[in-house]
């Protein structure tokens, strides 16, 4: 069981800035995300895009705003949970929380903010009629094993990286690799395409482009799959082992959505006027995935609620002390490393 | 100041006539949300960087439209339910010549 003062779920900006104002207060912070690495959306979706509106920074890359908040948080020690979902909450008699992930990692907190951005990233399934059929049967979203592949017959489908990658790797070894994709053009690292273009070359990839798979048949497992040449609507079926549709991630609230909290607009409704808490004391929510009147889902936005949401979180832990807020350049900050950052001293000393 | 009219179907097939602002700076995704035509969360999920479909729509009128960036190509590329005439409404800039537009939202993805 992992035990913390801070649970806070969804590692992206507004997470990450979390631990460092709980970790003024003294507050350890742990984080669970779904995604492998931090950063959420800024280092899932568009790590290479300029942001211009973070106070203070005239343009900055949003990975590059994910490394520095790294960097801000480290003295800070928090804890990471990583490619796992957060599934369930379960509020116990003294009024803390157990989180268990869909790995069955426990953790253990007075305190839980969902700092869940759009929600977890999930594969995006082709519209295909008995799909589900063949679910773990044939068909999957992701590789996680690739030595299950080992002398089968794969079909991949998709134009961006993953699929580019995995069919690369896969063509040693698998026996098959068919990459089919809609449109002649690939939208991957040119390094990649023109691997491609050589295994192809060599026989290794069956490419077919432009084409879309329209239908799965099989009695149990997957045996067939009909693919669709769409310049010139003739269908083929290609026998195969498996099936991996790579079409990337799309947000999906999930889970936090049957925890009892109050949604609106697919976002967790929040009292703004004080705390950012949710109907359910001790659960925040901070940053976009929150709602209430007026409320913008800016990344700067997120930092503000992430800094009243610990302050109140503080309260809580401990009702009975007496704090005021410090100013970091009064206080400087002191890690739980025993780092100790603070303005230079002023000297006095008489000038003769 | 000046607005335009734009017709949209939202994904409910329910036909809206509304003004656009031409000088906000606005594209057709942002003006479907200001009106709220559809769900927040359920439209404009990236935010209008042509990296999800969730702003796809269907273009009704013969109007000329600025090209396809590849950006919006490769995505509508991976996009469902995708027509000849679909666009990802981010990437429609609001300007007096797509006064008349007429635009149906695609479905949502599941």
């Amino acid at each position: 069981m992992i035990k913390t003062d801070i649970l806070i779920i969804g590692a992206g900006p507004t997470g990450l800035f979390a631990v460092f104002e709980a970790g003024l207060l003294q507050l350890k912070c742990h984080l669970i995300d779904a995604l492998p690495q931090a950063g959420g959306q800024c280092s899932e979706i568009y790590p290479k895009k300029p942001i211009y509106d973070i106070p203070g920074f005239p343009e900055v890359l949003a990975g590059d705003l994910v490394d520095n908040l790294m960097e801000q948080i480290k003295p800070f020690q928090p804890g990471f949970t990583l490619g796992e979902r957060a599934e369930t909450i379960e509020k116990l008699e003294d009024g803390s929380f157990i989180v268990t992930t869909n790995k069955g990692t426990k953790h253990h907190a007075p305190v839980v903010a969902i700092a869940g951005g759009l929600g977890s990233f999930e594969p995006r399934k082709p519209l295909l009629e008995n799909l589900e059929k063949f679910e773990d049967n044939g068909v999957a979203y992701m590789i996680k094993e690739p030595e299950i592949y080992r002398g089968k017959k794969v079909l991949i489908a998709g134009g961006g990286d993953s699929a580019l990658d995995w069919s690369i790797f896969l063509a040693d070894v698998a026996e098959e690799v068919t990459l089919v994709h809609r449109r002649n053009e690939f939208r991957g690292a040119l390094d990649s395409v023109e691997k491609v273009q050589h295994l192809k070359n060599e026989g290794k990839i069956n490419l077919i482009t432009p084409a879309e798979v329209v239908a799965l048949k099989g009695e149990n497992h997957l045996e067939k799959v009909t693919v669709k040449n769409t310049s010139t609507s003739e269908e083929t079926d290609v026998e195969v082992d498996d099936f991996i549709p790579l079409f990337g991630l799309s947000p999906k609230l999930g889970p936090i959505a049957d925890w009892g909290l109050e949604i609106e607009k697919n976002a967790i409704k929040v009292d703004n006027t004080y705390d950012y808490q949710t109907n359910i004391p001790g659960i925040y929510a901070i940053g976009d995935v929150n709602t209430y009147p007026g409320k913008l889902k800016l990344i700067l936005c997120g930092f503000h609620e992430a800094t009243l949401m610990c302050q109140s979180a503080y309260q809580k832990i401990f009702p009975d002390k007496k704090y005021v807020m410090k100013y970091t350049t009064v206080g400087g900050v002191t890690g739980f490393d025993g780092s100790k950052k603070e303005a230079p001293k002023a000297v006095v000393k008489a000038i003769d | 100041m000046s607005d335009i009219k734009i017709k949209i179907i939202d994904r409910e097939g329910v036909l809206h006539e509304v003004d656009a602002p031409t000088d906000m700076n606005m594209n057709l995704m942002e003006v479907v949300r200001s009106y709220e035509l559809a769900p927040e969360g359920t439209i404009g999920i990236c935010g209008g960087m042509a990296m999800c479909a969730s702003c796809q729509c269907y273009i009704k009128s013969d109007h000329q439209l600025p090209e396809k960036s590849d950006d919006e190509d490769a995505m509508l590329a991976e996009a469902f339910f995708v027509k000849d005439n679909s666009r990802l409404g981010c990437q429609i800039h609001i300007t007096e010549d797509l006064d008349g537009l007429e635009v149906e939202l695609a479905p949502e993805e599941a």
